[in-house]
């Protein structure tokens, strides 16, 4: 592997491995790369996961549908309501049963929260992993705002264990209408103040345009999915081409570019953050009455034997819950199709010729949460 | 205005109707060192708590507010806590060259102090090559980041030990280079005749956009000689965990940090005093009633007011703007940097040549 290089001065160098992580500031969690250097240069990045591997497919084999729902929160805690989402919606597919109106929008709301949340925190880190320190709390300013909605709804602020199969689990606070208004409202304002910060800044945009380029082939191939893939041309919203939900009743833009770049995952970014606003801006004066939880699903669940499959869109692309039923409480089998998963990979692709410090930044733009790579 | 060296002479004279020359210009320099330790150690401990408020305004946070009043102990106690912490030196690492690398760092921010002049007659040494000494002084300090890099036994120390030696030896340039523009346009190298030239307005107000120009540049470049944000490359803590001090630990870290605001120190005061008339109070070329009011104020306050509107100018852009990267940062420097300030230095020349300043 490291083999000795001559140059043309006869000089010998040699390449060498660097192990980032698994503690390290910009991995995000417990990921651990690594990188074949040579100098400052990235000859190959190796990715090795299972640091955090709490075997939530193992478990879920013994769970209730009921307790899986819980379990999906630890997956990609960023986008928790989305994985929740998807556990209940698989089940009520199943099941045949149709949810009231009322939740479905509610649903939508807080998926729509969740990413905003989701995307304000990759930012915030985005920022720091460039060395723009200030970013972080700016971000967080603004996701307080909306952690202190899901704290008011559900009592958790992040792990929120909203959603039940059939339905969720309380009904609104009366407040909630008019402090997602107030957030709006607020965050309309801030986010043009996260363009001018960093995305106009000289400094981020020569360290991000142009570098790491992932063609719309490779994102196809690799199944890169989410804002990452959107960047490269890849149209693959499953709000859009599966609608759940009440995604079938807004108007909003699938973000696509077509560079491909670092800069146009980062701009992927705050434009789908646009979009969460206005999706929430169309459905929150407009909530439907309706029962809170379907009648229909029983406390214990049983699937009918077969197999099933419910795809979402997390703030990080297409998460994809597999259940093969035998007529059981709890599945044969579960299998998450999880975004980070396939993101991570295409990670060596696109370094390989870059510097440590475009490495950084290409893994920010990929935004990774490592227990979703995990599970 | 309070001439400081009426004071020192005092003590002098006491001195030496009392002890011998040799004893006399030995408890001269005992107290001078004492002095400059103990203004180094406050002086680093105000920067410090200055930088995390400063930084804490700016990301909208309280900053240090629990130890002492305002947080103001707080960074004695970090000291504190630093002190008792275990020495910890990495598996095969060079033991001496690991050891030696914080006092080199230190001592370079030493020496290079001790030429600044803090105010009228209150300066260590006047040399009639100050400002040729302070860039040298300062220059030493990257042997102790290479050194210490290297020593470490760590590949992210190394790496940060090399991007900081490539990026200081090239901003050395720079640095020098902007600072040359005062020194052909005042005439000499001494600190106290740069300061003494800018007695009719401060330079900057005086040499026209070159000398604005060359100010920018010396903000630049002194920055990134100092490995501060947004050229902090050689710590990077996003990248290389802790850069050229990885490894580094207790009070041999400490000394790394002491180092680095000591430098943002000397690099503002070299500032304040080529480019802003120094312990000079603000004067407007010949109206006497006008400069005789602004006398008033200390000269030692005009210093520190100078030195930390400097001091300002490099948190502010070190907490707004991203890091660069390695390549991007060189390039600044060879292709940007440098030719401008050659080009800037000629016109400088030729300003001063034809006389052309105020």
């Amino acid at each position: 592997m490291t083999e000795e290089v001559e140059t043309k001065d006869a000089i010998k160098t040699q390449e060498y491995f660097v192990n980032m992580g698994p503690q390290h500031p910009s991995t995000h969690g417990v990921l651990r790369l690594m990188l074949e250097l040579d100098g400052e240069i990235i000859k190959r990045v190796i990715p090795h996961i299972g640091y955090i591997h709490r075997s939530i497919e193992k478990m879920s084999e013994k769970d209730s549908y009921r307790q899986i729902v819980h379990l999906t929160d630890r997956m990609d805690y960023l986008s928790n309501h989305m994985n929740n989402e998807a556990v209940c919606l698989l089940v009520e597919n199943a099941l045949e049963v149709e949810v009231s109106d009322r939740v479905k929008v509610i649903r939508t709301i807080m998926s729509e929260l969740t990413r905003l949340s989701s995307h304000q925190l990759w930012w915030g880190v985005m920022g720091m992993d460039l060395g723009a320190l200030t970013t972080f709390l700016y971000a967080f300013r603004d996701r307080e705002m909306i952690n202190d909605i899901f704290e008011e709804t559900c009592g958790a602020r992040l792990t929120v264990n909203y959603n039940v199969p059939g339905g969720v689990m309380f009904d609104i606070h009366p407040n909630f209408q008019k402090r997602v208004k107030d957030f709006i409202k607020h965050f309309k304002t801030k986010l043009p103040e996260y363009d001018r910060l960093l995305s106009d800044n000289v400094i981020f945009r020569q360290r991000t345009e142009g570098v790491g380029i992932l063609s719309k082939e490779d994102a196809i191939s690799y199944g890169v999915t989410g804002p990452t893939g959107r960047a490269s041309g890849f149209s693959n919203d499953t709000r859009k081409h599966k609608p759940y939900s009440a995604y079938d009743r807004v108007e909003f833009k699938e973000i696509l570019m077509d560079k491909g770049d670092t800069f146009s995952r980062y701009k992927s970014r705050i434009l789908e953050m646009w979009e969460s606003i206005s999706i929430i801006e169309q459905l929150i004066d407009n909530i439907p009455e309706g029962e809170i939880q379907s009648p229909a699903v029983k406390q214990v669940i049983k699937l009918p034997a077969g197999e099933y499959y419910q795809s979402v869109e997390t703030a990080r692309g297409e998460l994809g819950v597999y259940v093969v039923s035998d007529g059981q409480k709890s599945p044969y089998r579960l299998k998450f199709r999880s975004p980070g998963f396939s993101n991570l990979f295409v990670l060596d692709h696109m370094v390989r010729g870059y510097k440590i410090a475009d490495l950084v930044a290409m893994m920010s733009t990929i935004d990774l949460v490592i227990p979703d790579i995990d599970r | 205005m309070f001439d400081f060296s009426t004071l020192t002479q005092s003590i002098h004279d006491y001195l030496i109707s009392h002890l011998s020359p040799f004893w006399t210009t030995t408890v001269e320099w005992v107290i001078i060192g004492v002095l400059l330790i103990a203004f180094v150690a406050l002086s680093v401990m105000g920067l410090v708590y200055i930088e995390r408020k400063v930084a804490a305004f700016f990301q909208l946070r309280l900053g240090p507010n629990r130890v002492g009043k305002w947080g103001l102990l707080q960074t004695l106690a970090d000291f504190l806590k630093l002190l008792m912490k275990e020495h910890i030196t990495s598996k095969n690492a060079d033991k001496f060259l690991f050891n030696l690398a914080p006092f080199i760092i230190v001592t370079a921010s030493f020496l290079a102090i001790g030429a600044i002049p803090f105010a009228l007659g209150l300066h260590v040494m006047d040399i009639n090559i100050g400002v040729f000494y302070i860039t040298a002084a300062s220059s030493i300090g990257v042997l102790g980041i290479l050194i210490g890099g290297w020593a470490g036994n760590n590949k992210y120390s190394l790496i940060g030990a090399l991007r900081s030696g490539a990026q200081v030896v090239s901003y050395e340039i720079s640095a020098v280079l902007s600072i040359l523009t005062i020194v052909v346009l005042a005439g000499d190298l001494q600190l106290s005749s740069i300061i003494e030239s800018q007695r009719d307005g401060w330079w900057i107000f005086k040499g026209h956009i070159p000398v604005f120009i060359a100010f920018i540049m010396f903000l630049i470049a002194g920055t990134a000689e100092t490995n501060r944000g947004p050229f902090d490359l050689a710590e990077a803590e996003s990248e290389l965990t802790a850069g050229f001090h990885t490894e580094y630990s207790g009070i041999k870290f400490a000394m790394f940090f002491l180092a680095e605001y000591v430098n943002l120190f000397i690099i503002a005061a070299v500032g304040a005093t080529v480019f802003l008339g120094g312990w000079m109070p603000f004067h407007i070329g010949d109206w006497a009633w006008f400069n005789d009011k602004m006398d008033y104020i200390p000269s030692i306050l005009w210093f520190f007011l100078k030195v930390g509107f400097v001091i300002g100018l490099i948190m502010w852009f070190k907490w707004t703007f991203p890091r660069l990267r390695i390549d991007q940062l060189l390039v600044l420097e060879w292709k940007y940097l440098l030719p401008i300030n050659l080009v800037n230095l000629l016109v400088v020349a030729f300003i001063a040549m034809m006389g052309w300043y105020f």
